[in-house]
């Protein structure tokens, strides 16, 4: 490394009962890339947050040398000032304000307070060239730009406050597969420009991409890493997780029995534009079986099976057996009585109630079978949940504990516990490990392996193709809401390359 | 087993409100050297909280689906014009008359729930709508007069006292429902194994709760007897705790206010949920337009003005988010206590109306701000 640009000397930060950190020591190199990885709760926030002054000087231990100078930030706008910017996974733009307006938030180009529009539009128009975000006008909404763009829209919104360390915290969380080329890209021109990014991701064929060295966080201390091109994602994954996953996918036993779910016909229009977003989808599905359906973002595959589950995001037309009897399903009410449930992407908008504790979660969907004529039987309620949190090894302190206060993955199992307490014959899981960590991702494997040995049928929902691979029984991709293709995957040997291609739209023979 | 605990630790927050009622009480006591504590006092008291806190129990309701209802007020003014409409001008009887009040107060909840349920109007634009509407329609109907007087049950249950034993056999029997309840629950948690308070705690809670009863029975007594209005209070604030508490359409209601969308999805029927929720609240309204008019003997175009308010207030000061998903019955009932302790005390040592309402707008502020800096961390 010929230039260190930012070094910290042995951070320690304690949070009442827990070290977050335990003196950690990183180097960046000037105009470097570092990727830093490390399960959720591993500390990599916490360094952030150190980095950028949200804890400031005093409330930690350790040193943060920036240039060869000690410094001491005292909040967020300190470390701005010395150039370091971050860009957090949850982007913090304005949607109902322009690109300029959002680029230049807080840093206005002003003259008494009177806003220079002119020199605003210029410097974003510059910036947007820059990013090669050649369709996007100064003037555009916000809301109006697809994810992968708004994320460049806060880089540019970093450069402009002439930041020289970008920290990235899962920059690519909720991008495509071509976007997140087109950041990587870009994050290379500005390495080369001189500019130096820290890198953090669950995505470890995307660190190892990008960086030129990596830090391995683990339990709050930094317990490895080394330079990119001479660590493979086995490398990182075991130093993550303190042990070898030898399969990261569990050994299917299952043989998949007779079919118990079809759908025919299936096709969804979106009401205000007439566009269709599902386009005459057949698809059925065994006892016991996996069923993967992969497709890009925008495929239609969340539409689709949110229409299973009877929320359909628009006029929905088509049929639906369930064990070969025609059903009707227009509402999740509908669905979950007849043993259908869903498990979806997002988390926090559908499936938890955050206001309430994790027993209260677990038996929401089902509570009635905890009723009487009248009252709620709270002790059953507790037998219940406390029989799910063992079987799922839900880890919390308790059933009374506020569901958000659990990690990621113990919220996830929540959601599925939830889902459990009925005998639920055909689980829907829309992106089961979104967000979650290595362990945790592990965990939810096995769990769906348990459930179908246990004759449940699963139907997910993945855009991580290793895990679509990885994990299903059959295949089925999605492209621009029609069936583009279906691949046996028993004996786990469908390639990357047709799925791929499936997805894009070519077809597979 | 730590879910004991926590259940603990509620009950403190619980026990907060209590206790910042009771130095309320406490500071009165002092300044007007006794008489805030007199049983004439007290008995009064109690009698002017009753309408607030009859209005507050169904807007917690709402509050805590989410919602909010600007119209209680003149939704209670509204009925009571209509009861006594019915029972003075027509000379019907008290019971149809009162009768007929309680469908229309069911009716315009059902209204308001309607436009917020099913028609996805934001409730606090079809309240505001249902507050200029029922005070418009109450100024109609009344033609502007005010009307009066109620006969005789009406001034019983406005401002009617129980004989003595009757308040003698409320404390036996509340007494002894309390001793049940606390005894089925536990016997519930010991089949199944669950951890229980030690005996000696369990037996100073009842007997602590027992005395309470008595002592409050016996303070009554020792004046005119338990005010009738009370007791309807009471039985509402039973039947409502025990239904946000124990109840699917309860727990539902909690869950809708903490993410609709997640209820939904648990096959939760929101629509039907709020509307329901708006009824009852509809029928809370009317109930305290009932009371309100017996108590005043008459019924007026401006009675009820601003109740909405003070209902609003005591959900607040008793605990209940705004963003609905947290709050309870009991919290609102207390907040309505310390709202109504606020005017009474304020009242005994002659501070103008003005005064009133400025301290009771800052008790409110700072009740808030107070609950916020004590959960945020």
């Amino acid at each position: 490394m010929d230039q260190i640009i930012l070094e910290t000397r042995s951070i320690t930060k304690d949070f009442p009962g827990v070290r977050a950190l335990d003196s950690v020591s990183i180097k960046v190199g000037r105009g470097q890339v570092l990727g830093l990885c490390g399960e959720n709760g591993a500390g990599k926030s916490t360094l952030i947050k150190i980095l950028s002054g949200v804890f400031p000087f005093g409330t930690y231990e350790g040193t943060i040398v920036l240039d060869g100078e000690e410094q001491r930030f005292h909040s967020v706008a300190d470390a701005e000032r010395k150039g370091i910017a971050v860009i957090h996974q949850e982007l913090s733009l304005f949607g109902e304000l322009s690109v300029a307006e959002n680029i230049f938030m807080g840093h206005e180009i002003a003259r008494r307070g009177v806003i220079d529009w002119n020199a605003v539009y210029a410097e974003s128009y510059k910036w947007l060239r820059k990013l090669k975000l050649d369709d996007v006008r100064p003037t555009d909404k916000i809301k109006d730009l697809g994810v992968g763009k708004q994320q460049l829209v806060e880089i540019a919104k970093a450069l402009i406050k002439r930041s020289r360390i970008l920290i990235l915290d899962e920059p690519t969380a909720s991008l495509t597969g071509t976007e997140v080329e087109l950041l990587l890209g870009i994050l290379r021109n500005l390495r080369d420009e001189g500019v130096t990014c820290i890198y953090i991701s669950h995505k470890l064929d995307e660190v190892l991409k990008i960086s030129d060295c990596v830090t391995v966080l683990r339990d709050g201390l930094a317990v490895g890493g080394g330079e990119a091109k001479t660590l493979t994602e086995r490398d990182l994954i075991r130093m993550m997780v303190g042990r070898e996953i030898s399969r990261m996918f569990p050994a299917r036993t299952v043989k998949p029995g007779e079919e118990v779910l079809a759908v025919e016909g299936f096709s969804v229009t979106d009401r205000l534009t007439g566009q269709q977003l599902i386009k005459d989808v057949d698809l059925r599905l065994r006892k016991g079986e996996v069923l993967g359906i992969f497709g890009l973002v925008g495929a239609g595959r969340t539409e689709l099976v949110s229409s299973i589950f009877g929320v359909p995001p628009g006029r929905k037309e088509g049929r639906l057996y369930l064990n070969g009897k025609p059903v009707t399903v227009d509402s999740p009410r509908d669905a979950l009585k007849i043993g259908i449930s869903l498990v979806s992407e997002d988390r926090k908008r559908y499936g938890l109630v955050p206001t309430m504790n994790v027993r209260e979660n677990i038996t929401l969907a089902f509570l009635q079978r905890f009723s009487g004529t009248l009252q709620l039987n709270v002790n059953e309620e507790i037998i219940a949940a406390r029989r799910l949190v063992k079987e799922l090894d839900i880890k919390t302190p308790s059933l009374e504990t506020k569901v958000v206060s659990l990690s990621g993955g113990n919220q996830q199992k929540v959601i599925v516990a939830k889902n459990l307490i009925a005998e639920t014959e055909i689980l829907i899981m829309d992106e089961p490990t979104r967000g979650i960590d290595v362990g945790a991702k592990h965990e939810i494997y096995n769990l769906m392996e348990r459930l179908t040995e246990n004759g449940v049928s699963i139907i997910m929902v993945s855009s991580e193709l290793m895990e679509i691979l990885g994990m299903s029984d059959r295949i089925l991709v999605l492209h621009a809401g029609r069936v583009t293709g279906e691949f046996d995957n028993t004996g786990r040997d469908v390639s990357q390359e047709d799925i791929m291609v499936a997805a894009t739209g070519g077809v597979v023979q | 087993m730590k879910e004991s605990k926590f259940s603990l630790r509620v009950d403190l927050k619980t026990y907060m409100m209590v206790i910042a009622l009771v130095a309320i009480w406490l500071i009165f006591t002092g300044i007007t050297g006794g008489t805030f504590l007199s049983p004439r006092n007290l008995s009064n008291l109690f009698r002017q909280s009753v309408f607030t806190s009859i209005l507050a129990i169904g807007m917690v309701m709402v509050i805590i689906t989410g919602h909010i209802d600007l119209s209680a007020g003149s939704l209670a003014g509204l009925t009571g014009g209509i009861v006594s409409i019915l029972h003075v001008w027509r000379g019907w009887n008290p019971y149809p008359s009162i009768a007929v009040t309680l469908i229309v107060g069911l009716a315009l909840g059902l209204w308001n729930g309607y436009w917020v349920a099913y028609k996805k109007v934001p409730a606090f634009i079809v309240t505001l709508g249902g507050l200029l509407v029922f005070r418009g329609a109450l100024v109609g109907i009344t033609k502007g007069t005010t009307i009066g007087p109620m006969g005789e049950l009406f001034r019983y249950i406005g401002k009617g006292y129980l004989p003595q034993y009757g308040g003698i056999i409320l404390a036996v029997g509340g007494s002894a429902y309390f001793l049940y309840v606390q005894y089925r629950t536990r016997k519930g948690r010991l089949k199944y194994d669950f951890e229980v308070l030690p005996i000696h705690l369990e037996i100073l809670k009842c007997v602590a709760a027992v005395t309470l009863i008595a002592v409050f029975v016996s303070v009554m007594n020792s004046y005119q007897g338990v005010p009738v209005p009370l007791i309807g209070l009471l039985v509402l604030f039973f039947i409502f705790s025990f239904v946000t508490k124990n109840t699917v359409f309860g727990r539902h209601i909690y869950a809708i206010g903490g993410n609709s969308e997640a209820a939904q999805m648990s096959g939760i029927n929101v629509a039907r949920t709020t509307l329901l929720v708006f009824v009852l609240n509809g029928l809370m309204a009317a109930i305290g337009g009932i009371l309100m008019t017996a108590r005043l003997n008459a019924a007026s175009v401006a009675a009820g003005q601003n109740a909405e308010l003070d209902a609003i207030a005591a959900c607040v000061i008793g605990g209940t988010s705004l963003m609905g998903g947290i709050g309870s019955v009991g919290g609102a009932v207390i907040g309505a206590v310390v709202m109504a302790s606020l005017d009474n005390g304020m009242s005994l040592l002659n501070v103008p109306m003005f005064w009133q309402s400025i301290v009771k707008g800052l008790v409110l502020v700072l009740a808030v701000w107070f609950d916020v800096s004590s959960t945020k961390k």
